[in-house]
């Protein structure tokens, strides 16, 4: 098997906490990240996808295509924003797990409509601490 | 079953070019990819099995490192793929092309099974991953 990935960022405010619950349980479940002011991060995000090499140009995909495809998608409706306001995390907490399932989704309904690749694998890094991996690398 | 990765790292140049093709249609086809450009390639060669019980090694990293000296160093550090080697006349180095190339090399170099996957970095941004086994 072989995959292509390319690594990009998008910097983000989000808050951790659950509106349900009163402001004493969210800091109990979610320490500082829950501070109502918000904090952020520079997400890095690493998106790995497989498929056929294609004879033409020897490529999984055009390393420029993918490139728009992030900028079109997941920077396109996450960068530069409070994360708790944009979907899907007007109602779901936007941890590292939850940004990275979103970026999941979206990242597979896009490579499979607009290139002959297949989403393998993202990796969300939130902080040189903790990152999250989904897929198959 | 135990994973064990060595990395090294070598500074090539290249050109998407296909000798049966025009200059033009290189161009056309490859775009900036066909003028002559480098890459410090940093290359994680993973072998994976159980450790021997007497040496605690998966494989001696001493021969793994004499393994990726003969097989991708001297072929490719200040080397230039187009002019120094027969891989690439009648396909392009992509990062595809030339990283399946080094999972060959080494899985034929190394005893049959250890060679578990290799990451091929063409720069910090870009990778591709070859996870055997490959034919």
């Amino acid at each position: 098997m072989i995959y292509l990935t390319r690594r990009y960022h998008f910097p983000a405010a989000h808050i951790l906490s659950d509106p349900s619950l009163d402001p004493e349980e969210n800091q109990r479940i979610f320490g500082k990240c829950a501070n109502p002011e918000g904090h952020g991060h520079d997400y890095e995000v690493a998106v790995s996808v497989t498929g056929p090499i294609e004879p033409e140009t020897g490529q999984i995909i055009e390393p420029g295509l993918l490139d728009e495809i992030f900028a079109d998608t997941v920077a396109a409706r996450f960068a530069h924003r409070m994360l708790n306001e944009v979907e899907p995390f007007v109602d779901q907490v936007p941890t590292a797990e939850n940004i990275s399932r979103a970026c999941h989704e979206i990242l597979e309904e896009a490579v499979a409509q607009r290139s002959t690749a297949r989403l393998a694998h993202v990796q969300v890094v939130e902080t040189e601490k903790n990152f999250v991996d989904q897929g198959e690398l | 079953m135990l994973r064990v990765t060595r990395t090294i790292h070598f500074s090539t140049s290249l050109r998407y070019w296909l000798d049966d093709l025009t200059e033009e249609e290189n161009r056309k086809r490859f775009g900036r990819e066909a003028d002559k450009h480098g890459h410090n390639y940093r290359l994680d060669i993973t072998v994976a099995g159980e450790p021997d019980p007497q040496t605690g090694m998966v494989i001696n990293l001493v021969e793994l490192k004499q393994v990726a000296e003969r097989e991708i160093m001297s072929r490719f550090d200040h080397k230039d793929l187009n002019g120094d080697t027969d891989y690439f006349v009648s396909i392009p180095p992509t990062p595809e092309h030339f990283a399946t190339l080094i999972f060959r090399l080494l899985q034929d170099a190394l005893p049959e099974g250890l060679l578990d996957r290799i990451r091929l970095h063409a720069s910090h941004d870009l990778y591709v991953d070859v996870i055997g086994p490959v034919e």
